[in-house]
C-alpha cells in the first residue's frame, strides 16, 4: 500500500510510519469499541495515512460523518470526533453531544484535533457547555502528508486565501511546525533559501522554534542539503497555465484529489469481462488511485500530452512481446518462469489499458478547437502578444457564457503578464463579468485584485518582459518528445518558481539580483548550525538533495518539471516537493471566490 | 579480611550486620529523650521537637531539621499549637499534625509553606495519635480522634478526607493500630485489646489472625512492612506473631519473654530476603527476632529511633547513626569464613595477584575449571554495590575488573554502572551531603528523584556534576538543576531585580531547554512581578510567556509574544481575553496596533461577529470594506426594499472610499433589480435576481425585444455581446425569421460565422447556407466546412491560397468519394507552397 513512498531518494515512509504510529496510540487510549465522527474534510488525506484495516485493528467498529443534530445509534463505548479546529464545527459537535446525553446513553467521547488543538476552540466547547463531556482532548499533529516518493502536502484548502488574502497566517505556522517534525524525523536541513513574505516567516519561525527546541535535538545525519522556500505569489502565472503534461491534463480536466481521479465511466465499461457485457454500462464514475506504485504511471505521467501516444505504444508492444514470449517456452522450467511473470505482465496490460482510455479521453478535448483557441490565447500573453488591449477571444467567451472561472484565469494571465492591466481594460472586462454573470461577483474581482492576480497597472513600466526573458521563461523551440529543457511541461512556457529553483542550484541566485528585486517579496538564505559530527561528507559525484516547498500551492507541471531537473544527468540536485496544497488553475481560483449565497427574493 | 565479618551476626541460616553510617554531628544535651522524632526513609531528614528545658507554660518547644548525618539544616522555635505527629512527605516536605487537627506543611529548610485541615469535627475531639503513611497515590495522613474515630487523607496533594465508620466499643485511642495499603484500597488496622479490627471506607470487620497464641490479653504493638506485605503483632504476653497483612499466612511465632510494650517495632527485610525478621526496641534493649525463631540482641546505650527502609532499618542515637540488615547473599558468599563461592575465589586470587604471588594463578585456574569465572565476576559487582565502605567496594571491583581480563564476552554494561552508581552513592553518602542510601534503594528511587532531593537540598552544584557525569539529557539534567537553582535565587529579597537578572541569564545562558517562564511564574508568586517580566524576556517559546503575561496583567505584551510565536490560535487566546478584559474603544485601538491581530480578529468576527466586523471597519474608516459588507449582507436579505437599502449603503460608502467603479456597478445592479421587479409586476416573468445577460436572455427568449432593446441601451451593453446574445437566444427558440431580420437589420459585429454555426449547432442546415455567402473571406473555410460543403470550403480554400486551410479541408475529406476533390486541393497545395 505504501511501498512506493521508500522508493525515493528520501524515504518518506518513515514520515508515514510515524504518523500512523501516532493514531494508534491515540486509539488505544480510548480503550473498547469505538466509533469515529469524521470531520468530512479530513477522510481524504486520512485515507493515505491509514486504511479502514487499521482502524478496524483498534477496535473502530462505526465510521460516521459529523452533521448537526442527534448522532446515528451505534452500540459503542466510545465515540472519536476526528475534527480541523474549526469553531463552526465545534457547534456540531456541541449539538451531538448534548443530544446523546439527553438519551442517557453511556458512551465516552473524545475529539482529536487535526493538525493541532486549540484554545479557542476548546473555549467554545466549553461555552457550550459541553467540555467537561470528553475523555480526551487531544491533538494529531499531521502536517505534511506523503503523497508519493518525492511528494508531501498539507492539503490545506484555504493556504493561498488565508496567506495572500486574510493575513491569516495559521497554515505557516503549521508548515514551520511541519518542518520541525520533518526535521526530527530527517534531520536539521543545514540550509534554508527563500523568497517572498511567507517564506521569510516560515523560515523564521522554523528558527525561532529550533531555538526553542534546543536541548532536545535528535542526531540524525541530515537528508536534506537545503530547503527552498517559494511563495507562491511570486509566481501567480504558472498555476493560470493550462498543465500539458499527462498527470496535469487529468487534473485540469477530471481533478485529482488525495491521489485519486474520478472517470467518466463509458471508456472502461469494455474492460469488464466478456461475460458480463450484456449488463448495463456502469453509470459510477471509475475511481483511479494515481502514483508512481503504478510503473507505467510513474513513467508517463510527467511527460507532454504530446509525448504520452508514443510511450504508450511503445509499451504495447513491449507487453504484447513479452506475452509472445509463451511460445518460446519450451521446457517446463521456462513455462514455470512466464508462469511467475503472468500477474506482473497482467497488471502492466490492464494498466496500459487504462492508461490508453484515459489519453484517449483527454485527447479528445485536447483535440478541440475550444481548447487549440484558448492555449493559442494563453501562449499569446505569455509571449507578451497584445496584453494592454482588450482580448477578442475573451470578449467572445463572455458573450458566450463559457464557464466564469475560465473567464477568470484568461483575464488573471493576462493581467499578470502585463503587470496589471490599463485602467480602461482593467474596467471593460469587471463590467462584462458583472454583466454576464452577476454583480455579486463584485467580491470575487476584490479578491483577486487583493491578491495581485487581477489588478490595474500602477506603474507604467511592465517587468514581465524582463523577467521573461533573464529566466528564458519562453522558449521557442520548446521538445516535447524527448525535452531538454523544463519549458516542455507547457509547450513552451518555463514555470518561473521552477526557474528560480534552477538558477538557485546553478549558477545561484546572485545572477539575477535584478529580477528576483522585481518579484514581491525578500529573498533571503539561512544557515541552520548542525550538532558536530553530523556533517556530512558528500561523495564525489552524488546529488544534494533538495527540498522545495511551495507556500500557497503547486501544480502537478511545475513537480513534473522538478522531477525533469531532479533526473538531468548532470543535473547535480535531486528535489522533494512539499506544499500547502496541490492546486491547478480552476481550484486555486475557486478557492479566492466569494459567493453570498443570494436569498431569493 | 576477616574483620569484615566481625560484626555479623547469625540468624537461622542467614546473618546480619550493624554498620555504622555518621557519626552524628548534632550535639543533643539531651541525647533524643524527650525528643518527638520523625526521619524519613531513603537516607532522608531527620526532624526533632524538643521539649523546652524548663517547664513554664510560656517557653516553647524548638523544631530542629538535621540530616542524616546530623548537620543542621533548620532551627526554630515551635510558635503553632501542640504537635501530635511529625513526618515526611515523598518529597521531602515535613509535616506537623497539631492536637486540633491541623496540618503544617513546611520545606526542608523550616520555611513554611501551607496548611490544611483534618476536617472540623476534630477541632473539638481532639487528635488523639496521628500517623503518615506512603503509598503509590502518595503521601496520606491518618488521624484518630478523641471520639475514637478515624479520618484518613491519602493524598495531601489532592486532599479527600475520609471518615471511617465507627468501631464498636473503641473507648479513647486503641491499644496499637496501622495503616495498610492493599488492592489498591487505604485500610486500617486496629487492635482493642485482644480484638482485631480491619477499618475500610465502609465497614469495620473483626479480623483474627491465624495461630495467634492463646495467652495474650491484648495486642499491644504491631508493625506493618515497607512493602505492606507483611505484619507482625505483639502482645501482652510477650509473643511476636509474624505473617501476612491479609491475615491468612502465619510465618512464624516467637517468644521474646519481654513483656512490656517496646518502643519501637519495624520490619527489617530486604529483595530476596531469606531471613526476614522484626526488629524490636525497648529502652536499653534491641531485639531481632527472625521467623526462624532465633533472636539477635543488642544492648542500647543511648535513646534510639528506628527507621525502616526497603532493605533494612536505620538505628538513629544521639551519637551513631547505624544500618542493621541481613548481609545480602552475594556478600555472604564472598566474604562467609572459608566460603568456596566462586567470587570469594576471585576476590583471593585477585589478592595473591596483587602479592605477586603465583597462586593467583592456582586460584583462576579453579575458578575456570568448574567454569565459574563469569558468576564470580557478577557476585564481586554485585556484593560491590552491597558495601558501605568504598575501600571495600574498591577491592571488590578490583577483582572483577581483574576476572574480566580471562573472559572475552563478557559484557562490560554492569560493571561499568556499578562504578558509575558507587561513585554517585558515595559521594550522596558523604558526611556533608548526609544521604546513606544503598544500591538498593537508589535503584528504587531512580537518579531522577535523587537530582530531585538534592536540588531540594539545595546542593546544585553536586546534582550537577552528577548529572554531568551521568550524560544525563541536559534537558532532564542540568537545566532542570539550573531551572530550579534560578527558582531559588530569585526569592532572594534582598536582591535587587537588576542583578538576580543578570546572574540567571549569565548561568542559564548557555544551557539548553530551560524553561525561564517556570521561573519568572515563581518570581511573579513572590510578587516580583517586574522580575518575572524581566525573566520572561530570556524564554524563547513565546508560547510559554503568554500565559504567564496574561496573569500578570500585562496583556498588551502578551499580544505581541503570542504574535512573534506565529502561533495564530494563541493570538486569539489573547484576543479573546483582551476582548472581556477591555471596553470596546481600547480593545479596538489595541488591536489597530497589531495588524496580525486585527486581521484575525477580522476573520473571527467574519464568521462569528458580524455586527463587530462593521464596527473595524468603520473605526478604521475603511469605507472599501464597508462597502463590500454591505454588499454580502445585502444578499441576506430576502426582501427587496431591504436589498435595496443596503445596497444603497453600499453605494455610498464606495463613494466615500472613492471607489468609482463599484459604486456605479452596485447603482447599476440597483436599477437592474428595480427593472426586473417592474417587469415581473407588469409580465409575471421571474427575472428577480438573474444576470443582467441572463436577465436580456429571458427577455429575447419571450419576444420582449423592445424590452430588451431598453436594458440594452439602458447599461450600454456591449454591440458584440448584444449581438451574440441576441443571436442565441433566438436560435435556441429556432425562430429563424426573425433571426433573418435580426442578420439583416445591420451590419453585424461579430461577423457572420456564429450565424452559421448557430444554425449548425441547431441542425438547421438550411438557415445555415443563408449566412455563408456573408461571412468574411478569411472565415468562409470554416463556414463551408461548417455546413459540410466540401466543394464550397475547397473552393474557398483555394481561392485564397492558404496551404493551411487547403490542408484544414484535405483532412476532411474522404480517399474513396472525393477523389476528385483531393487531387485538386494536392494540386493547389503544391502551387501554394512553391509561393
Amino acid at each position: 500500500m505504501s511501498a512506493h513512498l521508500s522508493y525515493g531518494r528520501v524515504n518518506l515512509n518513515i514520515l508515514r510510519e510515524a504518523a500512523r504510529k501516532d493514531l494508534r496510540e491515540f486509539l488505544d487510549k480510548c480503550a473498547g469499541s469505538k466509533a469515529i465522527v469524521w470531520d468530512e474534510y479530513l477522510t481524504g488525506p486520512f485515507g493515505l495515512i491509514a486504511q479502514y484495516s487499521l482502524l478496524k485493528e483498534h477496535e473502530v467498529e462505526k465510521m460516521f460523518t459529523l452533521k448537526g443534530g442527534r448522532l446515528p445509534t451505534a452500540d459503542v463505548k466510545n465515540i472519536i470526533f476526528f475534527v480541523r479546529p474549526k469553531l463552526e464545527l465545534m457547534d456540531i459537535i456541541a449539538e451531538n453531544v448534548i443530544s446523546a446525553d439527553k438519551m442517557h446513553s453511556p458512551r465516552d467521547f473524545h475529539i482529536l484535533f487535526v493538525p493541532r488543538r486549540s484554545m479557542l476552540c476548546e473555549q467554545r466547547l466549553k461555552e457550550q457547555g459541553v467540555l467537561g463531556s470528553f475523555i480526551n482532548i487531544d491533538e494529531y499533529i499531521l502536517d505534511l502528508i506523503p503523497y508519493d516518493s518525492d511528494l508531501l502536502s498539507m492539503e490545506s484548502e484555504g493556504a493561498f486565501r488565508e496567506c495572500y488574502l486574510e493575513s491569516d497566517q495559521t497554515s505557516l505556522y503549521h508548515t514551520a511546525k511541519g518542518l520541525m517534525t520533518l526535521q526530527a524525523l530527517y534531520g536539521t536541513i543545514p540550509q534554508i533559501f527563500g523568497k517572498g513574505e511567507c517564506a521569510r516567516h516560515v523560515a523564521n519561525m522554523m528558527l525561532r522554534m529550533k531555538r526553542e527546541f534546543a536541548g532536545s535535538q535528535t542526531q540524525i545525519l541530515p537528508v536534506f542539503d537545503s530547503l527552498l522556500l517559494l511563495d507562491r505569489n511570486i509566481d501567480l502565472l504558472t498555476p493560470l497555465a493550462t498543465q500539458l503534461t499527462y498527470e496535469g491534463l487529468i487534473d485540469e480536466v477530471y481533478g485529482i484529489t488525495n491521489g485519486y481521479v474520478k472517470l467518466p465511466p463509458e471508456k472502461f465499461a469494455a474492460q469488464k469481462k466478456q461475460g458480463e457485457a450484456g449488463k448495463d454500462l456502469p453509470t459510477e464514475p471509475k475511481k483511479m488511485q494515481l502514483n508512481s506504485a503504478e510503473e507505467l504511471y510513474a513513467e508517463i505521467r510527467d511527460k507532454n500530452f504530446n509525448g504520452v501516444g508514443a510511450a504508450l505504444s511503445k509499451k504495447a508492444k513491449i507487453i504484447s512481446a513479452a506475452f509472445e514470449e509463451r511460445h518460446n517456452a519450451k521446457t517446463v522450467g521456462e513455462i514455470k518462469q512466464f508462469v511467475s511473470q503472468l500477474p506482473h505482465m497482467q497488471a502492466a496490460r490492464s494498466s496500459l489499458a487504462n492508461h490508453t482510455s484515459i489519453a484517449e479521453l483527454i485527447k479528445d478535448i485536447t483535440t478541440s478547437e475550444a481548447f487549440f483557441d484558448n492555449l493559442t490565447v494563453e501562449q499569446e500573453f505569455m509571449t507578451g502578444v497584445d496584453t494592454d488591449k482588450v482580448n477578442a477571444y475573451i470578449e467572445d467567451c463572455i458573450a458566450q457564457r463559457d464557464p466564469l472561472i475560465k473567464i477568470l484565469r484568461l483575464v488573471s494571465m493576462q493581467s499578470v503578464c502585463n503587470n496589471g492591466l490599463k485602467q480602461k481594460v482593467f474596467d471593460y472586462y469587471r463590467r462584462e463579468i458583472l454583466q454576464t454573470y452577476g454583480y455579486e461577483h463584485m467580491l470575487t474581482l476584490n479578491n483577486l485584485e487583493k491578491t495581485g492576480l487581477l489588478k490595474p497597472q500602477t506603474s507604467t513600466r511592465n517587468n514581465y518582459p524582463t523577467i521573461r526573458k533573464t529566466l528564458k521563461l519562453w522558449m521557442e523551440d520548446a521538445n516535447e518528445q524527448n525535452p531538454n529543457d523544463i519549458s516542455y511541461v507547457y509547450s513552451g512556457y518555463a514555470p518561473l518558481s521552477i526557474r528560480l529553483a534552477q538558477v538557485l542550484a546553478r549558477p545561484g541566485w546572485r545572477s539575477i539580483e535584478e529580477v528576483l528585486k522585481m518579484l514581491p517579496g525578500p529573498h533571503f538564505e539561512e544557515r541552520q548550525q548542525l550538532p558536530a559530527g553530523l556533517h556530512k561528507k558528500r561523495q564525489q559525484g552524488e546529488n544534494r538533495t533538495t527540498l522545495v516547498f511551495f507556500l500557497g500551492g503547486v501544480t502537478y507541471a511545475e513537480i513534473a518539471a522538478l522531477r525533469f531537473l531532479s533526473q538531468m544527468e548532470d543535473g547535480g540536485t535531486e528535489y522533494i516537493i512539499a506544499t500547502t496544497k496541490l492546486i491547478n488553475g480552476t481550484s486555486w481560483i475557486k478557492s479566492l471566490m466569494d459567493r453570498p449565497e443570494a436569498q431569493t427574493l | 579480611m576477616a574483620f569484615i565479618t566481625a560484626n555479623w551476626n547469625p540468624l537461622g541460616d542467614a546473618f546480619y550486620r550493624k554498620i555504622e553510617l555518621y557519626d552524628m554531628g548534632w550535639s543533643l544535651r539531651d541525647g533524643l529523650k524527650d525528643c518527638m522524632v520523625a526521619a524519613a526513609p531513603y537516607g532522608g531528614p531527620i526532624a526533632l521537637l524538643r521539649q523546652s528545658q524548663r517547664p513554664s507554660p510560656s517557653a516553647r518547644p524548638q523544631l530542629e531539621i538535621y540530616s542524616s548525618s546530623g548537620v543542621s539544616m533548620a532551627s526554630f522555635p515551635w510558635k503553632s499549637g501542640p504537635v501530635r505527629q511529625l513526618g515526611w512527605t515523598v518529597c521531602d516536605d515535613l509535616l506537623a499534625i497539631q492536637e486540633d487537627g491541623t496540618v503544617l506543611i513546611y520545606d526542608l529548610f523550616g520555611t513554611f509553606k501551607r496548611h490544611f485541615s483534618m476536617g472540623n469535627e476534630v477541632v473539638q475531639n481532639q487528635v488523639l495519635e496521628a500517623k503518615v503513611f506512603h503509598s503509590p497515590y502518595g503521601t496520606g495522613v491518618a488521624i484518630v480522634t478523641g471520639a475514637s474515630r478515624f479520618t484518613l487523607a491519602m493524598n495531601i496533594d489532592d486532599l479527600k478526607l475520609r471518615r471511617l465508620p465507627e468501631v464498636p466499643g473503641l473507648q479513647g485511642a486503641p491499644s496499637c493500630w496501622a495503616v495498610l495499603t492493599q488492592d489498591r484500597q487505604t485500610k486500617v488496622l486496629l487492635a482493642n485489646g485482644a480484638d482485631l479490627y480491619i477499618l475500610d471506607n465502609t465497614s469495620c470487620t473483626p479480623v483474627t489472625p491465624p495461630g495467634l497464641s492463646p495467652q495474650a490479653c491484648s495486642i499491644i504493638n504491631m508493625a506493618v512492612s515497607f512493602s505492606y506485605k507483611y505484619l507482625a503483632l505483639f502482645t501482652d504476653s510477650g509473643h511476636l506473631w509474624m505473617g501476612s497483612t491479609n491475615l491468612k499466612d502465619k510465618l512464624s511465632e516467637v517468644e521474646t519473654k519481654v513483656r512490656s510494650a517496646p518502643k519501637q517495632m519495624v520490619w527489617s527485610r530486604r529483595p530476596k530476603s531469606q531471613q526476614p525478621s522484626v526488629v524490636l526496641m525497648w529502652d536499653r534493649l534491641l531485639l531481632v527476632a527472625g521467623v526462624c525463631k532465633e533472636t539477635i540482641q543488642y544492648t542500647l546505650d543511648e535513646e534510639c529511633v528506628c527507621v525502616a527502609e526497603l532493605d533494612g532499618v536505620r538505628i538513629v542515637g544521639a551519637s551513631r547513626h547505624e544500618m542493621l540488615q541481613e548481609v545480602p547473599s552475594a556478600c555472604e558468599d564472598i566474604f562467609k569464613i572459608a566460603s568456596m563461592a566462586p567470587g570469594a575465589l576471585l576476590l583471593e586470587a585477585h589478592k595473591e595477584y596483587e602479592k605477586c604471588s603465583q597462586k593467583a594463578d592456582e586460584y583462576l585456574r579453579e575458578i575456570k575449571e568448574q567454569s565459574v569465572l563469569g558468576e564470580a565476576v557478577k557476585q564481586c559487582v554485585e556484593a560491590a554495590g552491597y558495601e558501605h565502605e568504598p575501600e571495600t567496594q574498591k577491592t571488590l571491583l578490583r577483582a572483577a575488573s581483574f576476572g574480566k581480563c580471562f573472559l572475552s564476552n563478557f559484557p562490560p554494561e554492569p560493571f561499568v554502572s556499578m562504578c558509575r552508581d558507587l561513585r554517585v552513592l558515595n559521594s550522596v553518602r558523604d558526611y556533608s551531603v548526609g544521604i546513606p542510601l544503598t544500591h538498593t534503594q537508589y535503584k528504587q528511587m531512580t537518579v531522577q528523584v535523587l537530582i530531585d532531593r538534592l536540588v531540594y537540598r539545595k546542593l546544585y552544584p553536586l546534582a550537577i556534576e552528577i548529572c554531568r557525569y551521568l550524560k544525563t539529557p541536559e534537558y532532564q539534567g542540568v537545566s532542570r538543576v539550573l531551572k530550579h537553582w534560578a527558582c531559588c535565587k530569585v526569592q532572594q529579597k534582598e536582591e535587587p531585580d537588576e542583578s538576580i537578572a543578570r546572574a540567571v541569564s549569565v548561568k542559564l545562558g548557555e544551557a539548553a531547554g530551560i524553561s525561564y517562564s517556570e521561573i519568572a511564574a515563581r518570581a511573579y508568586e513572590c510578587g516580583r512581578t517586574e522580575l518575572a517580566i524581566k525573566l520572561l524576556e530570556f524564554e524563547p517559546r513565546s508560547g510559554e510567556q503568554v500565559p504567564l503575561l496574561l496573569k500578570m496583567k500585562r496583556s498588551q505584551l502578551g499580544l505581541s509574544k503570542a504574535i512573534e510565536s506565529g502561533d495564530t490560535d494563541l493570538v486569539y487566546t489573547v484576543v479573546t481575553y483582551l476582548k472581556n478584559e477591555m471596553n470596546r474603544g481600547d480593545f479596538f485601538m489595541t488591536l489597530r496596533n497589531q495588524p496580525v491581530a486585527l486581521s484575525l480578529y477580522r476573520q473571527f468576527c467574519k464568521h462569528q461577529e458580524q455586527e463587530t466586523l462593521k464596527d473595524l471597519f468603520n473605526q478604521d474608516d475603511d469605507h472599501h470594506e464597508l462597502g463590500n459588507f454591505y454588499v454580502r449582507a445585502s444578499y441576506k436579505e430576502s426582501k427587496l426594499e431591504a436589498r435595496l437599502s443596503l445596497l444603497q449603503s453600499a453605494v455610498d460608502e464606495y463613494n466615500k472610499a472613492k471607489n468609482e467603479f463599484a459604486a456605479k456597478a452596485t447603482e447599476e445592479e440597483m436599477k437592474l433589480l428595480r427593472f426586473q421587479r417592474r417587469l415581473d409586476e407588469e409580465k409575471g416573468e421571474a427575472l428577480l435576481g438573474l444576470s443582467l445577460h441572463d436577465t436580456l436572455h429571458a427577455l429575447l427568449s419571450a419576444n420582449y425585444h423592445k424590452q430588451a432593446e431598453q436594458l440594452y441601451r439602458d447599461f450600454r451593453v456591449p454591440d458584440k455581446r448584444y449581438w451574440w446574445l441576441k443571436l442565441t437566444a433566438l436560435a435556441e427558440k429556432e425562430d429563424w425569421d426573425e433571426l433573418e431580420k435580426f442578420a439583416k437589420s445591420k451590419k453585424s459585429p461579430i461577423g457572420y460565422l456564429p450565424f452559421v454555426e448557430v444554425c449548425v449547432k441547431r441542425h438547421n442546415k438550411y438557415e445555415a447556407k443563408k449566412y455563408v455567402s456573408k461571412v468574411t473571406p478569411e472565415q468562409k473555410v470554416k463556414a463551408h466546412l461548417a455546413i459540410g460543403d466540401l466543394e464550397g470550403a475547397a473552393e474557398a480554400a483555394i481561392e485564397r491560397r492558404s496551404e493551411g486551410e487547403i490542408s484544414t479541408v484535405l483532412a476532411r475529406c474522404s480517399p474513396t468519394t472525393d477523389r476528385a476533390l483531393l487531387e485538386r486541393l494536392n494540386r493547389a497545395r503544391s502551387t501554394a507552397a512553391k509561393k
